[in-house]
């Protein structure tokens, strides 16, 4: 945790560009562009989280979210329709709704922000903080650490099982086919 | 920088991502939503974590847990869309009546 007039000044220029950049991810027409409006966002908000003392953490996030948004906009050119954004478009649904919950959501959660009684014992120095982590990671919280990776793991056999083109039960394009109760019925077939 | 102008830049991203998450058809927007509320909820557990228990680097842990849920929710993501793709042409939410292939 540091403090200081310029940290100020750095914290509300990265508060107020991840906001506004957050908001311009679903006001262009440009699916590609949204992909890198959100990581603008992320990038700020990774600024903010180095000011706060978290460093590792905030340039984790930046390294992650800079690969996640190359694979979001590669994903948006390949399925969807109209990513370069060519054309004005507007794609919702119950826009009215959405955006008064998003409000609701956000009047609620600044009230509490601003309402709430919050601890105020500020961390110490940011190079111990990231040594500490680091102990911490290897340490103590090791098994957190590897239920993290090996879930990871998992999620990527699961993720390529059900993406292959043969997918779990035949190929993808025929729709998915039950698979058979009986063993004798799959040789019948 | 006060604990409660850091909170309300994490709600408000929170906000933007619910709107985000309910309006949009496209399905990769729709995630955009998701990683906006993910992005805010980042932020606000690493500045209560910044503000107590003086920098306890077990707070820091569940950062990267947080970011663990955000990876897998994107690698299923894509991995959907992809299926749902190959069997119906499908990249909009309207699109998906039903779910049955």
């Amino acid at each position: 945790m540091i403090a200081g007039p310029i940290v100020d000044v750095a914290f509300w220029l990265f508060a107020i560009g991840s906001v506004v950049a957050g908001y311009r991810v679903f006001r262009t027409d440009s699916m590609v562009r949204a992909a890198f409006y959100l990581l603008a966002s992320f990038t700020g908000v990774g600024g903010i989280l180095v000011l706060l003392g978290a460093e590792f953490l905030g340039m984790v996030l930046i390294l992650m979210m800079a690969g996640e948004m190359l694979v979001m906009a590669i994903v948006m050119v390949m399925f969807m329709m109209n990513p370069a954004g060519l054309n004005p478009m507007v794609m919702v649904h119950q826009n009215r709704i959405a955006a008064g919950a998003g409000i609701v959501a956000f009047v609620a959660l600044a009230g509490v922000g601003l309402v709430g009684q919050f601890p105020d014992r500020p961390a110490p120095e940011p190079a111990a903080a990231t040594a500490q982590l680091g102990t911490e990671l290897l340490g103590d919280s090791m098994l957190v650490f590897q239920t993290a990776g090996v879930a990871l793991l998992s999620t990527m056999i699961g993720a390529i099982a059900i993406a292959g083109r043969r997918g779990r039960y035949g190929v993808a394009e025929d729709g998915s086919v039950e698979p058979p109760l009986q063993p004798d019925e799959e040789r019948a077939r | 920088m006060t604990t409660e102008a850091v909170l309300i830049v994490a709600a408000a991203l929170f906000g933007i991502g619910v709107y985000g998450a309910l309006s949009q058809q496209s399905f990769v927007m729709l995630m955009m939503g998701l990683e906006l509320m993910i992005n805010g909820a980042i932020l606000a557990l690493v500045v209560l974590w910044a503000r107590s228990a003086g920098g306890n680097p077990q707070g820091q842990m569940l950062g990267v847990v947080f970011m663990t849920v955000m990876a897998v929710e994107m690698t299923i993501g894509f991995t959907l869309i992809t299926g749902v793709y190959r069997v119906r042409r499908a990249d909009i939410t309207e699109k998906l009546r039903r779910l049955k292939g």
